[in-house]
Formats: C-alpha cells, sequence, structure tokens
C-alpha cells in the first residue's frame, strides 16, 4: 500500500474529520492516533502523580518511622505495604508502559512511517479503554475495605492468596485489563509498521525509534500472554478455590487451610507448586523491564543524531543490538529466583544468558558515544535528557552485572541494591527518556514551543534528585539493608535488632528529602506542559531540523496526518552530509535540500 | 576507601566470604572503570563538539568494523571470566559438606525456630564455631527468606518443599539474621540472632536446650524462659499494653467474651486448648492469626501456666 493511499484511506475512514465533531467523539472515542496518544500520556501523566506520592509516602516512613505522614496521617503497616506494592504496580501498569507504548507508540509510528492512521483505528481506541478500565480497577482497590493490595507487585502466592480483602482481586483484574490493553496495542503496531508504510520506505530506513516499539510490540506479545494466565491462576486459587500455587498443608492462622483463605470455606486439593508461580510471573516481568526499556533507547537514538547533527552510529548494530537483547531476555526470568531453591545448575544456564546481555547494551552505549563524536551538539532540552539517559543507563546497566553474578546476588538479592538497580533503568533512564521524548514532539504535538529555561530548570533538578534519592541505595543495600521493611512496625524490641541499620538512618533521611526534591522538581514541568500550549511561541513544522517523516507534516498533525502524497528517498539520519547544502536532509524530499528552513533557537 | 572492605559490606565472618567480596570488588572496578571510561570519553566530546555557528559537523564514518570488533570481544572476555568464577563460587555455596552438622529450620510468621538432633528448640541459632552447619529449611505458610548479611548467606524458605544452604564461620560471636522475603505485616519483626559458640560452649548450650524445664531452677524460671523462646513475647505483653494479642498482665483467672459469642474463663485449660488449637476461642477484638503450638511438651504447657499465673498475682 502507497502512503497516498494510506492518506486516503485515512481520510476515507475518518470522513468525519472535515466537520465539526461532538465533544466526545474528538476528545473521548476518537480513533484519531493522535487524540489516543494524547489520552494515553494525560492519563499516565495523573496517574505518575499517584505513584509519585505513594513513593514518597513509603520515604517517609524510612526516614522518619513514628511520624504522621503529611495530609495522610499516621501510617501502619499495612499502609506501608500497600504504598509499596501500589507504587510499583502503578508506575510499570499505568505510567512507564503506557506512556512509552501507549502514548510514543501511538504518536509516532504512523507519523515516522508515512501513514494515515493506525491499521486498526477502533482497536486503537478499544487499547485505550481497556488501560483506563484496568486503571479503575486499580483506584477502586482503594475504596475497598481492607485497602489495595499488600502483596507487593509481584503477588507472590502464598502469601498473595491468602491476603484478605479484595485488594488483591481488584489488582489481578487491574492487571489483567492493561494486559489486554498492551497486546491490542502490540497487534496494531505490528501491523501498522509491517503494512502501511509509505512508499520508499524499507525497513532498513526506519527511524530507531519505529524498530524499538516494534520489537517491543513483539516482546509484549509473547510475553504479555503468560501474565495474563498467571495473574488469571492466581485470581482462582483466591475466589473459586483452586490450587495452582497452594502447597499441601499450608498453615494460616494456626490452622491448615482447606479453603480459598479470602472467600470462605470450599474444599481445596493443594498440591500446587509455590515456584511455578514465580517462574510465570518473571516469564513475563523479565521481558516487561525491556518493554520498558527499548522503546527508551529508540527515543535516545534519534534525539541523539538530530543534535549532534550527526548519523547515527551503526545503524544496523543497534537494531540487531535490540533483537539480541530481547531474543535473551526471554530466556533470563530464572535470575530472579537464584534463591528461590531452584536447582543450581539451571541457575547456570540463566546466568550465563544474564550476563551476555550486557554485550548487546555495551554496544548500544558505545554506538551512542560514536554519533556524538565529530558532531556539532545543539544542547536542547530534549538533547540534555538523551544525554542524562546515557550515563543512568550505564550505571543501571553495570549494576544489573552484580545480580547476575551469582555469588554476588545472594547477598544484595532483596535488598535496596536491587531497589537502586530497578530505579536507575525504569526512573533515571526511562523517565528520563519519555521527558526527553515529550519535550522533542512536544511543538508537533501542540503546535507551541515549550519554555525552555524551565525545561532545562526542570532537567538539572530532577538529574540532581533523582540521584541522590537513588545512588545511596547501593550502598545501603550491600550493606545489607533488605526491602520492604516496614519501619513503621518497629517498635523498641525491633529496633533493637536492627541496630545496625540504625547507622544508615542518615542514608534514609538523605534519600527521603531527596525524593521529595524530586517531586517537586517537577512541577516547572507540569506548569510548562500546560502553560506552553496556549502561550508557548508558535513554531515552524520542523524546529529542530530533523530528517524524520514526522517532521514533514503540517504542525500540529490533521486527521490523515500528511497534506500529501509522501515518499521516502533515504534513511532518517542523513545528517551534515558534505554534498548537500544544509546539514539535513529529510526522508521525504527527493533531492535533499529541505524546503522550509527553520532555525534552531538556542 | 571506594574499595576498602569495610566499606560496601559488613564485616565478613564466614569462610565463604572472602571469594564473594573478591568476585564483588572485581566487578566493582571492571565497572568503575567502564564508567569512568565511557562518562569521560562522552563529556569530552560533548564539550569539544558542542555547537559553534558556521560549523557543520564533521564528515565520520557511520561504523567501524576494527572498533566494534574491539568493543564486543573486549567485554565478552570479561564477561566469560565473571562468569566462569562467579559459576564455580556459586556452585561451592550450593554443595553441602558431607560432614556438616545439620540445624532444622522452620519459618512461620513472624518467627524462626531452630530445632537440634536432640529435640532441643530455640527462636534463636546456635551453632558451633569452626564446623560447616547445613540448614535444611522449609515454612509453614508463606515464603520466607533466611539472611545473614555477614555470612554472605540468603536462601528462601518455601512451604511445601525443603531448601537447604550452607556455612562455616570460625569466629564466636552474634550475628544478624533476617527474613529478607516479604511475609506480611509484621515482616520487619521476623529477626533473630545467630550465637556461634566455641564447641564446648555450644555442646552445654544444646544439652541445656533440650530440656529446658529440666534444668532451669523452678517451674516459674522454666516459663519465663519458654515465653522468650517461642515467641509469646511478640504479641502477648506482660506489662499491661494490647500487642497483637492481649497482654497476660493479670489475666490468668478472668473471664473474658470471646469473638463469635460466649464468654470463658482463663484457666488451665484455656491455656493448654489455646495453645494447641489457637482458634478454638478466641478473645473478642482480636485477629485469630496465633500460630499452633501442638508440638510443645507437657511439662512445658506446665511452665508457661506457672508463668501466667504468676503474672496474674503481680508478683
Amino acid at each position: 500500500m502507497n502512503a497516498a493511499a494510506a492518506a486516503d484511506h485515512g481520510h476515507g475512514d475518518h470522513g468525519h474529520g472535515h466537520h465539526e465533531e461532538s465533544f466526545a467523539s474528538k476528545y473521548l472515542f476518537s480513533v484519531d492516533h493522535k487524540m489516543i496518544a494524547k489520552q494515553f500520556l494525560f492519563t499516565g501523566i495523573l496517574l505518575f502523580l499517584l505513584g509519585g506520592a505513594l513513593a514518597v509516602g513509603v520515604r517517609w516512613q524510612l526516614a522518619w518511622p513514628f511520624s504522621n505522614v503529611p495530609i495522610f496521617g499516621k501510617f501502619s503497616p499495612e499502609n506501608y505495604y500497600a504504598s509499596m506494592t501500589m507504587h510499583a504496580s502503578v508506575m510499570i501498569f499505568l505510567v512507564i508502559i503506557p506512556l512509552l507504548v501507549g502514548f510514543f507508540g501511538n504518536w509516532c509510528v504512523p507519523l515516522m512511517i508515512g501513514a494515515g492512521d493506525m491499521v486498526f483505528p477502533r482497536l486503537n481506541m478499544w487499547s485505550y479503554w481497556m488501560f483506563l478500565s484496568g486503571a479503575v480497577f486499580f483506584l477502586a482497590s482503594f475504596l475497598v475495605e481492607g485497602g489495595p493490595s499488600g502483596g507487593g507487585w509481584t503477588s507472590y502466592p502464598p502469601l498473595a492468596v491468602l491476603q484478605q480483602g479484595q485488594g488483591v482481586n481488584l489488582w489481578g483484574l487491574g492487571v489483567l485489563f492493561t494486559g489486554f490493553s498492551g497486546i491490542m496495542g502490540a497487534v496494531n503496531y505490528i501491523t501498522t509498521i509491517l503494512k502501511l508504510r509509505a512508499p520508499g520506505m524499507t525497513l532498513f530506513r526506519m527511524p530507531l525509534v519505529v524498530w524499538s516499539i516494534l520489537i517491543t510490540s513483539i516482546l509484549t506479545l509473547l510475553a504479555t500472554p503468560v501474565l495474563g494466565s498467571t495473574v488469571l491462576m492466581l485470581f482462582l486459587d483466591r475466589v473459586a478455590g483452586t490450587s495452582f500455587f497452594v502447597p499441601d498443608g499450608l498453615v494460616a492462622a494456626g490452622k491448615v487451610i482447606t479453603g480459598p483463605a479470602a472467600m470462605g470455606e470450599t474444599a481445596r486439593a493443594g498440591g500446587g507448586q509455590v515456584l511455578m508461580f514465580q517462574h510465570l510471573f518473571w516469564f513475563y516481568s523479565h521481558p516487561a523491564v525491556y518493554i520498558m526499556v527499548l522503546p527508551a533507547m529508540g527515543i535516545v537514538s534519534d534525539i541523539l543524531a538530530t543534535f549532534a547533527r550527526k548519523p547515527i552510529f551503526g545503524y544496523k548494530p543497534m537494531i540487531y543490538s535490540m533483537s539480541a537483547i530481547t531474543g535473551l531476555g526471554f530466556v533470563v526470568w530464572g535470575h530472579h529466583m537464584f534463591q528461590s531453591g531452584m536447582n543450581p545448575y539451571l541457575g547456570l544456564s540463566f546466568m550465563v544468558a544474564t550476563m551476555f546481555i550486557a554485550l548487546p547494551s555495551a554496544v548500544k552505549v558505545f554506538n551512542w558515544l560514536g554519533t556524538l563524536w565529530r558532531g556539532q551538539i545543539h544542547f536542547e532540552v530534549p538533547m540534555l535528557f538523551a544525554l542524562s539517559f546515557v550515563g543512568m543507563f550505564i550505571i543501571g546497566g553495570l549494576s544489573g552485572i552484580f545480580m547476575a553474578a551469582t555469588p554476588v546476588d545472594i547477598h544484595i538479592h532483596d535488598t535496596y541494591f536491587i531497589v537502586a538497580h530497578i530505579h536507575y533503568v525504569v526512573f533515571a533512564s526511562t523517565v528520563m527518556a519519555i521527558f526527553a521524548a515529550i519535550y522533542y514532539w512536544y511543538p508537533k504535538m501542540f503546535g507551541r514551543m515549550f519554555n525552555k529555561g524551565l525545561g532545562k530548570l526542570h532537567f538539572w533538578l530532577t538529574l540532581l534528585f533523582l540521584n541522590g534519592t537513588f545512588m545511596l541505595m547501593h550502598y545501603v543495600g550491600t550493606q545489607g539493608h533488605p526491602r520492604r521493611i516496614a519501619v513503621g512496625a518497629w517498635d523498641e524490641s525491633v529496633k533493637a535488632g536492627y541496630k545496625y541499620l540504625q547507622d544508615f538512618h542518615w542514608a534514609n533521611v538523605v534519600m527521603t528529602v531527596s525524593a521529595i526534591c524530586l517531586g517537586f522538581a517537577q512541577l516547572p514541568f507540569f506548569f510548562n506542559l500546560f502553560w506552553s500550549m496556549y502561550r508557548g511561541k508558535k513554531c515552524g513544522d520542523n524546529p529542530w531540523r530533523a530528517n524524520s517523516l514526522e517532521w514533514a507534516t503540517p504542525t500540529p498533525p490533521p486527521h490523515g496526518n500528511f497534506a500529501g502524497p509522501v515518499a521516502v528517498y533515504r534513511g532518517p539520519y542523513e545528517y551534515s552530509h558534505p554534498d548537500m547544502k544544509e546539514d539535513y536532509a529529510p526522508q521525504h524530499i527527493e533531492d535533499g535540500t529541505p524546503v522550509v528552513q527553520a532555525q534552531i533557537h538556542s | 576507601m571506594f574499595f576498602a572492605q569495610g566499606f560496601w559490606f559488613p564485616d565478613g565472618a564466614s569462610t565463604n566470604t572472602g571469594d564473594h567480596d573478591w568476585l564483588f570488588h572485581f566487578i566493582l572496578a571492571i565497572s568503575a572503570i567502564f564508567f569512568a571510561l565511557i562518562i569521560a570519553v562522552g563529556t569530552a566530546f560533548v564539550l569539544k563538539y558542542r555547537r559553534r555557528p558556521g560549523v557543520s559537523a564533521e564528515k565520520s564514518p557511520t561504523h567501524n568494523g576494527t572498533l566494534e570488533i574491539v568493543w564486543s570481544v573486549i567485554p565478552s572476555i570479561l564477561i566469560v571470566f565473571i562468569f566462569y568464577y562467579g559459576f564455580t563460587t556459586y556452585l561451592a555455596s550450593r554443595t553441602m559438606p558431607p560432614e556438616a552438622f545439620e540445624v532444622q529450620v522452620t519459618a512461620k510468621k513472624w518467627s524462626w525456630e531452630f530445632n537440634y538432633p536432640n529435640s532441643a528448640q530455640d527462636p534463636d541459632l546456635y551453632v558451633p564455631a569452626g564446623k560447616a552447619i547445613r540448614l535444611v529449611m522449609t515454612s509453614e505458610d508463606v515464603i520466607h527468606s533466611l539472611s545473614i548479611p555477614a555470612f554472605r548467606l540468603k536462601q528462601d524458605v518455601v512451604p511445601g518443599r525443603y531448601t537447604d544452604s550452607w556455612f562455616q564461620c570460625d569466629e564466636p560471636g552474634t550475628y544478624n539474621l533476617f527474613c529478607t522475603e516479604y511475609c506480611g505485616t509484621l515482616h520487619s519483626k521476623m529477626l533473630a540472632k545467630v550465637h556461634v559458640l566455641p564447641q564446648a560452649e555450644f555442646d552445654d548450650w544444646v544439652e541445656k536446650a533440650a530440656d529446658i524445664v529440666g534444668n532451669a531452677p523452678s517451674l516459674l524460671a522454666a516459663g519465663e524462659i519458654l515465653y522468650h523462646k517461642r515467641g509469646c513475647a511478640q504479641c502477648h505483653s506482660i506489662t499491661g499494653e494490647t500487642l497483637t494479642g492481649p497482654s497476660f498482665l493479670g489475666s490468668f483467672g478472668t473471664e473474658r467474651a470471646i469473638s463469635g459469642g460466649g464468654r470463658v474463663t482463663m484457666d488451665e485449660n484455656y491455656v493448654r486448648e489455646s495453645l494447641v488449637n489457637p482458634q478454638a476461642k478466641v478473645v473478642a477484638g482480636f485477629q485469630p492469626v496465633m500460630p499452633t503450638f501442638k508440638g510443645m511438651k507437657d511439662d512445658e504447657i506446665t511452665a508457661i501456666i506457672t508463668y501466667l499465673k504468676s503474672l496474674a498475682k503481680g508478683e
């Protein structure tokens, strides 16, 4: 299918785009990929506030164990564990994955491949509504008796099976619905990328962003169904008396349980395997980490090339690295389970696979450096975030090697070292890349430029305080500070037991103060996001003078995206070519000379 | 300071600490070198190639075979070495010495129970110094994890199966033991100590611990010891403070409402029933969360009853 047909298809399908739409069909039940992207964006940002607030609750408890949390009041251990569980669940299932894939994939994929819309616009709309239903289940769990799940985001049985109340049930439904949303999105992205590319847009002329979304979607499609069935089995164990994960002779509250502990008594066969849950859970949840980082790598690759005015170094090795990370990512789940009682020889294969993930990751880092080499680097806000991604990703990646080395992992497993590692990957790397993406595509999305001063302020404060929050966790972790300790449960006798942790109380205070500052550091971002939408300086179609197709659209892109047929003549990274008059050559212009020249305002 | 032994870890006390800490510091050194190198090169590039008006980016290759092979091969060699060293160390930690002294461990919400071959039982772990110790562990309820940071030891304790681990500590002393797998509300209270004793002292301890009632000066004294050793103290105060369960102060002989209706007098038979079948009659206003002490010996139950009686009188 060529681009003209794709664009026509877009117009024909949504003929209503030409007349006034009702509020509901334009903003709520839109089938336009750009509006759906914005729905994901604003829902995700809203839930980001919730996830952040829960994190502050957790941190407050660790620094000032016996004091009241502002607004909330006194924390019980149950409150602490619920905050910890919901912080992770909200951030992973409702913020990071929807923002990266739902918002960002939706926004970029059709524009960057020269398509009028996604191939299945209605499925796309459904994907958002499934996600929102999942979010509603998560949120509803805050209102039921007993509060939200306190089983940890990993929900290991038997603990999660035995947990009283409806919290874990609602958590399970939330995960199930967001999972469906992810699968629907993945099918759509894969088909769109394979079927709707503009003429001339060969696979190896696609921007790395599109590659990263394609690879991530394959990962989502293969891994998420496993999570869905696992959570369903957990749900049945809780409400229907099955025993997938419940062994014989389990004792709860002083007696051997015979029925779904949460729902009253019916016969339960027993004979389930608790370790099976961990295998199934991590079979999804380890690849999920790559779902949360691959699109970020794609974003950063594009932004580095644009602002260094250089072709990306090693375009094909970048694609092969992402594919290698994905392939290996499916056979490393057991490194979460070295201590679980698994056969040590099984550990061997997981250990070697895990270590070799370092290799493609290292290749990507070296390629990013190669991209900067001999460039003309513009320190625009998106570039600052992208550069910090590289630095933070190195820390998060290197700390992963400690965990892959099993004897070291034995000591640091379930300590704050792991908490540091995951936050360097998911916050310091991925969230920084999400910020980079929002700033980079902001002018195209809203037709106005954000305030650059506020953007830089946001960047420096975030970089400073995220390191203040997460760096010390490595140190207290290796010293043996366990994670998931509800300091609120400490009484005098327990304080004596944790005496040596009292020595690190200063570190907990520093981390908490820093975390609160990190929260406040997001204020310039929120202000900028909304203020610039109405008051920002108007900008041209291609303010960054970038090559890829999304910049060839009118600003903001209308229904159907492109004003006319588009064709592609070259790869996306032809910057500073000596034969060209300008330092960039848009993909859709045959002789490579850009028609409109917009200046970068530094 | 950065690479000093004590900076990153609590003092190591077991025989495997050396290998573990060496590997950690080796990876740390490699990571530090790579990190410094990449950041230095990155910073240099960012400064050197920052935009200057009127200058365009220099033509530079978009890939370089030699360079790409070099930066793939060097990390690969390092990875293979770390893997080899790590795996042999791991296997050694997973291979149980045949002559090891065995301690059976039962974990339950939220306490530890260490059982010795001569039927001694204690909530703390006592072991002889200079001898390999094998821990054979299982859980009664949810997953727990036994962690002793000073021995670099951690092993999940799983319901429905046995897991094991071993260590040898040559230096007598007291070390911390934590549960490191989140196991519910009072997870952070699931603590114990490891007491490493010289062999003779250990032999003495384990013999006495097997018969607490017989070795105590009186039944009352035995009751008080058992109150601490069997974990009663965690939920039942002797000061009148209400913890997870009712306080023992002044409670023996009183009549209480029980949940589900009815009343019960706290007499000898009620205490016995509550130990063996804790959910039979739960005092109103409390959760039915007490674990069972079905295996407790008769003389131990008698000792505990004696102790509770003494608290009723306020002695």
